[in-house]
């Protein structure tokens, strides 16, 4: 997998930049909130076919749990820094916003195969019986090219 | 001081392996020096030096903003201008880290206290590549002081990034991380004959050839002095041709820099060359070939009866293929003189006779001519057209270059925090569509103090005693209509422009063009810098600039005139259902920009589910300004007269036809970029936001958005 992929995707398809950018990262940022404080994690991250739903996996005593539990819109960041100053202009950024809920045991053997592959170093993590798997259903993305550029890219 | 710094490297101690640090110039003049020719005295300051100014000093994230605004492979000329001009500024308002600068003031007042320098470009790699790219970066000639030096220095560092540079980034591989610029300083020697020898003929290859003015050698290189030209025998020096020139400039040392002057009748009449000195040439061009085992493109000066070689290098080819327009739009940057010829033309000749013409052909009665006398006309006007439109490329398009010319005048005198603040002295000098404005402003003043007046207009139906305010408003619709390709002094024309005099009524206060006296004190401020001939250089400067600001306006209103009257014809024979040649079917005015309306949000919805919004676009800061409203997009001229109040005007490219409407826009978004588009120079005018060059404005953006438009840094919001 290429670190940079997402920069040498065409420009003028941006799902193929965000797909691009999904596929070649590791880990993103998710955001959550407490009663109004934000919060952000680093969590491993995979991603659905059709791109409508990014899986992750939490323990259930995390704080980023609870934030679920008590309000599922939650945000999900991506990006190709390399940490130097070109990154500025250079890196693209991809942020996910919509609802995080957890995938019933029943429902989740296909995103969960496809987590695990992406991750294999978790299957003791994701299967110990306190780790739950949510998913998140994307409303929108946004992302940013250039440091300035920004569009979005809206499930209908 | 030696090596050891590596800031600096005198001549004498250049090595080969010195290559990257000193570039090809420095390091060629360093074995000339060391074999023994008649090299002026010099030192290279390092690429080192440049990198350490460009990490320390923070300017790299500047340049990197600057080129990543669009992708530059999008970006027109005019664009690659524009983003130059603002990093040659950020080089020239950033100060250089105290370290290097003590290390280079050091070695320059060691080396050449009192003495004038050349301080001049030495670019690595650049001769590696095979292809001739000179020009393409900054030489400076009669420096003095150490300051000024290092100021130059500066300069040339910037012309790293200069728009010809932008242009073949590719073959240079121009690269923020990689690229770097190495200076040559060079004691200035006072030449008084000069010229250029190429060691091989570029297409007899048993020739060689020297071209010689009198004189310094920048009067032939940038083309403001034409040389005496030989055709000399490769291999025995024998003179085979031999072209004098009209002998009238040369160019010599001023008091800083050099100037053009008119050459002393008894030299005009006499060949830079003697024999004797003409053979010395052929000798150096031969010695130098060998010494480097390539025919060399030699630059040399005689100072007195001393040969001294200012430049060798291998000649190379300057053939990039065929549709390669990059020389052209290099050949738009013109010199002063060049400037000043085209001036008269364009104003004396151009501009009045193309006016006469439309003038001529709107009053003739087309309806009496018969059917074949009227294709013949057709035919004649269309290939009128053609020939105006060929001398608008040839003449008005390089005078554009005026304002460049002056814009980087006044900058390095300045040293602007705003790269564009020369534009406010340029404008304001009665620009074609700002006087229409005014009138349209006038009626509009009429009708908000006058009630009655008023409520005829909103009507569209004028009483008794108005007749002078309808005839105005039937003038004002007829010559817009002219323009904008509209039927003349229709009903619908003079209807929609009532309808937008209503609503410019209804404005407390409608917006005016700035008023002129910021621009007397930056005018008093900028001439200030100024004594005796220099002076004189910068007020000559300033009026050709605002020349070449006001032609540039409205040489596309006399051109969109002489369309017209094109089309007027063609639609005659359109309308008795003649046959029109191939190429007059469409017309040559105004037509509608409907072909960009596919919008993107297709594409990706045939793929998946999955609309596309444009949040946030980038284009480049035309209009300084942050003005938010409701976007109206302008793809036809009917989409004008809708346009209301305080909206953002959104549009491929500002027409001439277009700016009437500019005083009621609360900001400007063109998908055309450039600083000096029509569009942003209106903006500009009125101080109005403007951000040029988002290119998919029309895509993405719909009429009745809510727009927000920094024009400061080029960015518009959307929603």
């Amino acid at each position: 997998m290429r670190k940079n992929a997402a920069r040498s995707a065409d420009p003028a398809d941006p799902l193929n930049v965000v797909r691009q950018l999904l596929s070649s990262q590791q880990v993103a940022v998710l955001a959550t909130h407490n009663q109004g404080q934000p919060y952000g994690t680093l969590v491993g991250f995979s991603i659905s076919p059709d791109l409508k739903f990014i899986f992750f996996a939490t323990s259930r005593s995390t704080r980023k749990f609870a934030n679920i539990m008590a309000d599922d819109r939650t945000a999900m960041t991506f990006d190709d820094r390399t940490h130097a100053a070109a990154d500025f202009y250079d890196a693209v950024g991809v942020t996910a916003c919509g609802r995080s809920t957890e995938v019933s045991k029943s429902r989740r053997s296909a995103d969960l195969r496809r987590f695990l592959a992406k991750h294999p170093h978790l299957h003791e993590f994701v299967m110990s019986p306190n780790c739950a798997f949510l998913r998140l259903r994307v409303e929108k993305y946004v992302m940013v090219r250039r440091f300035q550029d920004v569009v979005e890219l809206w499930v209908s | 001081m030696g090596v050891v710094s590596m800031l600096v490297v005198p001549f004498e101690k250049i090595r080969p392996e010195h290559a990257p640090l000193v570039g090809g110039k420095a390091l060629s003049l360093a074995a000339l020096a060391q074999g023994g020719a008649m090299v002026p005295d010099g030192l290279a300051v390092t690429t080192e030096a440049y990198h350490r100014f460009l990490t320390e000093s923070g300017i790299a994230t500047r340049i990197r903003r600057e080129l990543s605004r669009r992708p530059i492979e999008q970006m027109r000329w005019e664009e690659m201008w524009d983003t130059s001009l603002r990093i040659r500024n950020a080089f020239i308002k950033t100060p250089v880290p105290s370290q290097v600068r003590r290390s280079l003031l050091k070695a320059v007042l060691k080396r050449f206290e009192g003495r004038p320098v050349a301080v001049r470009s030495s670019a690595p790699g650049e001769d590696a590549s095979g292809q001739s790219f000179a020009g393409l970066h900054e030489s400076y000639l009669n420096v003095r002081e150490a300051p000024a030096i290092l100021r130059h220095i500066q300069l040339v560092w910037a012309s790293l990034w200069s728009d010809a540079a932008l242009l073949y980034r590719k073959e240079l591989g121009l690269d923020i991380e990689k690229s770097a610029m190495a200076v040559v300083v060079q004691e200035l020697v006072p030449g008084n004959r000069s010229g250029v020898v190429f060691g091989r003929h570029p297409v007899k290859s048993n020739c060689v050839v020297v071209e010689a003015v009198h004189g310094l050698n920048q009067g032939l290189v940038d083309g403001t002095v034409a040389p005496d030209r030989w055709t000399l025998d490769r291999r025995t020096g024998d003179l085979m041709e031999f072209y004098p020139a009209d002998r009238e400039m040369h160019v010599v040392l001023s008091r800083e820099g050099v100037e053009v002057r008119r050459l002393p009748k008894a030299r005009a009449s006499r060949s830079p060359l003697s024999d004797a000195d003409l053979r010395r040439v052929y000798a150096l061009a031969m010695h130098l070939g060998q010494k480097f085992r390539a025919p060399q493109d030699v630059e040399w000066t005689y100072r007195q009866s001393r040969l001294y070689v200012l430049q060798s290098r291998a000649i190379t080819t300057g053939n990039h293929g065929e549709g390669d327009k990059r020389a052209w739009y290099l050949s738009l940057r013109r010199s002063f003189g060049n400037l000043l010829e085209l001036r008269a033309r364009i104003e004396n000749d151009l501009i009045p006779k193309m006016d006469e013409e439309a003038r001529r052909w709107k009053e003739d009665r087309l309806h009496d001519l018969a059917d074949g006398a009227l294709l013949a006309e057709v035919a004649r006007r269309y290939d009128r057209y053609q020939e105006w439109l060929s001398r608008y490329w040839e003449e008005c398009i390089p005078f554009a270059h005026g304002v460049r010319l002056f814009g980087q005048f006044y900058n390095d005198a300045m040293q602007p925090e705003d790269p564009y603040e020369f534009v406010e002295l340029l404008s304001g000098g009665g620009l074609e569509s700002v006087k229409r404005n005014e009138a349209l402003q006038r009626l509009a003043a009429r009708a908000r103090a006058n009630t009655r007046l008023f409520l005829a207009l909103e009507r569209g139906e004028p009483e008794d005693g108005q007749e002078s305010f309808w005839t105005e408003l039937d003038v004002f619709a007829s010559a817009l209509a002219g323009d904008a390709g509209e039927e003349d002094g229709s009903h619908e024309g003079r209807k929609a422009i009532a309808a937008l005099l209503v609503r410019m009524a209804k404005q407390p206060s409608a917006k005016a063009s700035l008023p002129p006296r910021d621009k007397h004190a930056l005018e008093k401020a900028f001439l200030a810098k100024f004594r005796g001939k220099k002076r004189k250089e910068a007020e000559e400067l300033l009026d050709l600039g605002r020349s070449s600001y006001r032609l540039r306006d409205d040489d596309n209103i006399y051109l969109g005139r002489i369309a017209r009257q094109v089309d007027v014809a063609r639609d005659e024979a359109k309308r008795r259902g003649l046959p029109l040649p191939i190429g007059l079917s469409q017309s040559l005015s105004m037509r509608p920009t409907g072909g960009q309306q596919h919008a993107a949000k297709t594409i990706t919805q045939a793929r998946l589910d999955f609309e596309l919004r444009a949040r946030q676009l980038t284009g480049q800061p035309a209009g300084p300004g942050l003005g938010s409203g409701c976007a109206r997009l302008i793809r036809c001229p009917q989409d004008l007269f809708g346009f209301q109040s305080g909206e953002v005007l959104v549009c491929d490219a500002i027409d001439p036809s277009m700016t009437f409407v500019i005083p009621l826009a609360g900001g400007i978004v063109e998908c055309r970029g450039g600083m000096l588009v029509h569009g942003a120079i209106i903006a500009r005018e009125y101080g109005i936001p403007c951000v040029t060059g988002v290119q998919d404005a029309l895509r993405m953006i719909e009429t009745g958005t809510h727009l927000q438009v920094d024009g400061y840094l080029g960015i518009v919001t959307i929603g």
